[in-house]
């Protein structure tokens, strides 16, 4: 029998979140400035998390490692964020949203926590509106939408190619709001190197100033992980340079379970890579898949011909081109989820239809929709017999006005201009399903430690559609946590102030500072980038886009053996008690060393596929993820016990009772 | 191909720094400006030295926290784009590039070249906001139609992303163009107007606390701005500034 307690409460499923928030305890706002709470990572969750506790009245300090809590990686979030507001009035409802979003996840999730997240979506964009956020808009002044993948009605919001920001910068400054009140006590430039549990409870981080290099301790009666996913232990993705695991693992260390490690999302639209010296990659956003279609030649003489630049995608005539998205699933076409999508670009590339130098690519083509556009727009200006170049000017047009900016950047990085020749485009590393084990309420296995956004495991199963991470982040930190950490706090109204120099305190500390040394005086030969860069060649060769039992063995003895040379002999230069990013991230890539194995075992317990976790073993004879619903229809939690190795896992089983659970089809 | 790189190298705020040269070798044109960083740093820790520090996360354009004047330029040669963002195609082989700093009183430099620029966060936390409560219990996103060209308007200034260039670029090292991209953001909105004349006036007072210069109306911020922030914007914050002190 597991040990996780999902604590969802009693009732219909559309009234349970109504009905747990008339039921949870209240804090009343005299004793709310006695309690302090701790939010680590500043990013849609962890922002908007930490602006709307301290509106409510409490002591709220947060963290973050940049030098602002604006440049969080939810910044880069491009294409847009759903709500069931059925602006459009094409059939969206809550229901709807909510039957999408598991489905989507295929069948992974936790049903309630999921209804609620549709629950609150259409909040969201009201209370983000109030902010100022400049939403697209059309020309009678309301709101636009457009449709994203796996879904068929147009539910998302967007601000250009920049949505994420747009959002970030309304939580930031509903943050600034606070901080000017004295409400919040914003650290940039810190980073949490360890969870302080006194009697059983969060009560504490140690940070580290990464400046001065001095370890600090900071007091809390509850703590909020929003620190984002793991995607940069495959060392290149779409993640930022420094987004990292080590908040989310320095507290599954101290007892908080991690959920689906093995869950990650291979994002199908990203620059392919150029070559060894890549430190990133760069996402071209999903909403791209609204106009452009993705094709690679029928014929393998014909994508070698592009492989050896002896032919151009413009000249290969239309019957030559397979437009295999829309030709596998004709009801979704190339708007099919990103898991669907990746995994059918590998399955091309991998049968040597692939179109750029390393066979690595696929072409994502908007000239179609370039003359289409120009068309219409032909037509309500009223130019008659419009020359094809006159059409295909006008369409370029809408086009740049649409995604403008995720088109400049393809020409900077590419140096090939996209409204001209086809995007060429190739599946990588973009975001993590799996994260902290939570409960309804978003509190972790750790009494007081709460977890958001997508460093927690919860809504979306084993593959999240598009636009519904940045709708999950603000959920949690708005609407959700602030109501759940209440419901705790109640206890804590008389605790008053915790001490720093409990001795759990120092304990933390010194462990701290023993790694810190430790690294620092390692006097070994190879740089920290060396270590990452193999630990990422592992994962993605052997736990990346298809896994299989072999491979994945292979993987767990080669990351143990690399974690083991990475204390010999990795070097870091300078000193901790400077400015030192080396050190910074030997820390992170010590953690990473560790979670990788522990990834790679989960994605070998789970002998099914599902969503972004496909197994070789298991698919269809037209080689679509196979479940096995009778025997794995479970979170996997994994308790940690001294070694990622020995991690034990505790199952929460999936129930479904509002939703008829089916085989996930597209065509 | 084949540079000669001249840095800005300074242990940390209390000591003095200076430029220093190292040759580099091997470098393509596909690399990114912080790739080609990476190389140079891998090799000098290899041979036991300390790295250069600079300031970079997202590597996309998109977060502002890369920063580096390139040959006298905020984010280099290139236009609307970061340093991130810039390739080394750009460059020919046997090229000498000088890397500084954003160079200004209120963006004291840390180590090497990275900067604190939380003088911004300040002005920002003056009056960057709409003081609404985050409890969704507002109205109707649609209940207040607003006209195209104003959201529009009011993106494109809200698309700054403090990097501080424009603060990099100006030979006062005047804050104006970022700060009225802020100000033009809500100022375009009706959802802005209740707090206008406040926000003008607190965010343009701390903007002078911080050390910031005068605006001289020389253009260079929207030249180097890597998002294109129009000199529209300082006009419109002028106004915004003119019509708050009449109304004392």
């Amino acid at each position: 029998m597991s040990i996780l307690n999902s604590k969802v409460p009693s009732g219909p499923l559309s009234e349970k979140w109504t009905k747990h928030k008339n039921d949870i305890n209240l804090v009343n706002p005299a004793n709310k400035r006695n309690i302090d709470v701790i939010v680590v990572g500043t990013g849609l969750a962890g922002g908007s998390a930490a602006a709307t506790l301290a509106e409510l009245g409490y002591n709220v300090k947060t963290f973050c490692y940049q030098d602002s809590p604006r440049r969080a990686h939810s910044i880069a979030a491009q294409g847009g964020i759903n709500a069931a507001k059925n602006y459009q009035g094409d059939g969206d409802s809550t229901y709807r949203l909510f039957y999408d979003t598991i489905k989507g996840g295929d069948y992974r999730s936790r049903e309630e926590n999921v209804y609620r997240l549709a629950e609150v979506s259409a909040n969201i964009i009201d209370q983000c509106v109030a902010q100022g956020v400049p939403f697209a808009r059309e020309y009678g002044g309301l709101l636009d939408n457009r449709s994203f993948g796996g879904v068929l009605v147009s539910r998302t919001f967007y601000a250009k190619g920049q949505t994420g920001q747009q959002l970030l910068l309304g939580a930031y400054s509903a943050m600034n709001r606070q901080i000017n009140r004295g409400k919040i006590k914003s650290y940039t430039r810190h980073e949490m190197l360890d969870l302080v549990i006194v009697d059983g409870k969060a009560r504490g981080i140690i940070a580290r100033d990464m400046v001065t290099g001095e370890l600090e301790r900071h007091s809390a009666h509850a703590v909020v992980i929003a620190t984002g996913g793991y995607g940069n232990v495959f060392y290149l993705s779409t993640n930022a340079m420094g987004s990292n695991v080590t908040a989310s693992w320095k507290i599954h260390k101290r007892g908080a379970f991690f959920a689906n490690p093995c869950y990650t999302q291979i994002h199908p639209t990203c620059i392919p890579v150029s070559g060894d010296h890549q430190s990133k990659l760069t996402l071209m956003s999903e909403s791209l898949r609204n106009d452009g279609r993705i094709w690679v030649p029928k014929k393998q003489e014909d994508a070698e011909a592009i492989q050896q630049g002896k032919l151009k995608p413009v000249d290969l005539a239309e019957e030559d081109r397979d437009y295999y998205l829309e030709r596998r699933y004709p009801s979704f076409g190339n708007l099919v989820p990103r898991d669907v999508a990746s995994r059918a670009a590998k399955e091309r590339c991998d049968a040597g239809f692939g179109v750029n130098k390393t066979g690595e690519a696929v072409f994502l083509d908007f000239a179609a929709a370039i003359m289409r556009y120009g068309k219409e727009v032909a037509a309500v200006e009223h130019i008659e017999n419009p020359s094809e170049e006159k059409i295909r000017e006008l369409g370029e047009k809408v086009i740049e006005t649409k995604y403008g900016n995720l088109f400049q950047m393809y020409e900077k990085i590419v140096d090939e201009n996209p409204y001209k020749t086809p995007m060429m485009i190739y599946p990588a590393v973009h975001y993590t399903m799996g994260g902290v084990w939570v409960d309804y309420n978003l509190e972790t296995t750790i009494p007081g430690c709460y977890c958001a956004g997508e460093a927690n495991y919860s809504d979306h199963g084993a593959n999240r559609l598009g636009a519904s991470a940045l709708m999950q982040g603000l959920a949690d930190g708005y609407f959700v946590l602030p109501y759940t950490i209440g419901d705790y706090l109640a206890d804590d109204i008389r605790t008053g102030p915790i001490s720093t120099d409990l001795p759990e305190f120092a304990e933390a500390e010194k462990n701290i500072q023993e790694q810190l040394d430790k690294l620092i005086n390692n006097e070994g030969s190879k740089s920290v980038d060396h270590f990452h860069k193999r630990l990422g060649k592992i994962m993605w060769n052997k736990v990346g886009m298809s896994r299989n039992e072999k491979g994945l063995k292979e993987a767990i003895s080669e990351i143990r053996e690399l974690r083991e040379a990475f204390w010999k002999d990795v070097r870091v230069p300078g000193d901790y008690n400077e400015v030192n990013p080396e050190l910074e991230k030997a820390m992170r890539v010590a953690d990473f060393l560790e979670l990788g194995e522990l990834f790679a075992i989960d994605a070998l317990h789970r002998n099914e596929s599902c969503g972004g976790h496909f197994r070789e073993e298991y698919q269809t004879e037209e080689g679509e993820a196979l479940r096995d619903d009778e025997n794995f229809m479970y979170t996997a939690a994994w308790e940690f016990k001294g070694d990622p190795g020995k991690a034990v896992l505790h199952k929460e089983e999936l129930n479904y009772e509002n939703i008829e659970v089916k085989t996930r089809s597209y065509k | 191909m084949k540079l000669t790189l001249k840095i800005w190298r300074q242990k940390n705020a209390q000591t003095k720094g200076n430029m220093q040269t190292y040759p580099i070798d091997g470098i393509e044109g596909d690399m990114s400006f912080l790739e080609m960083l990476d190389v140079l740093n891998t090799q000098l820790i290899d041979k036991g030295e300390e790295p250069v520090v600079f300031d970079h996360d997202c590597r996309e354009g998109i977060c502002g926290t890369c920063s580096l004047q390139i040959n006298g330029e905020p984010h280099g040669p290139d236009r609307l784009i970061t340093t991130c963002q810039l390739h080394m195609r750009k460059f020919n082989d046997g090229d000498t590039i000088v890397i500084e700093p954003f160079r200004a009183k209120a963006f004291p430099v840390i180590k090497d070249l990275m900067v604190d620029r939380s003088s911004f966060e300040r002005i920002q936390q003056a009056g960057g906001y709409i003081s609404v409560n985050t409890s969704g219990n507002t109205i109707d996103a649609n209940a207040i139609p607003i006209e195209k060209e104003h959201a529009d308007e009011s993106f494109n200034a809200a698309a700054c992303i403090g990097c501080g260039a424009c603060v990099a670029a100006c030979k006062n090292a005047s804050a104006m163009l970022f700060t009225a991209a802020k100000v033009s953001q809500f100022a375009l909105l009706p959802q802005g107007q209740v707090e206008a004349s406040r926000r003008v006036l607190n965010m343009v007072e701390q903007m002078d606390k911080e050390g910031f210069g005068n605006c001289t109306n020389t253009g260079a911020c929207e030249i180097e701005c890597p998002k294109g922030i129009s000199l529209e914007n300082i006009a419109r914050m002028n106004r915004e500034y003119l019509s708050a002190s009449l109304k004392g």
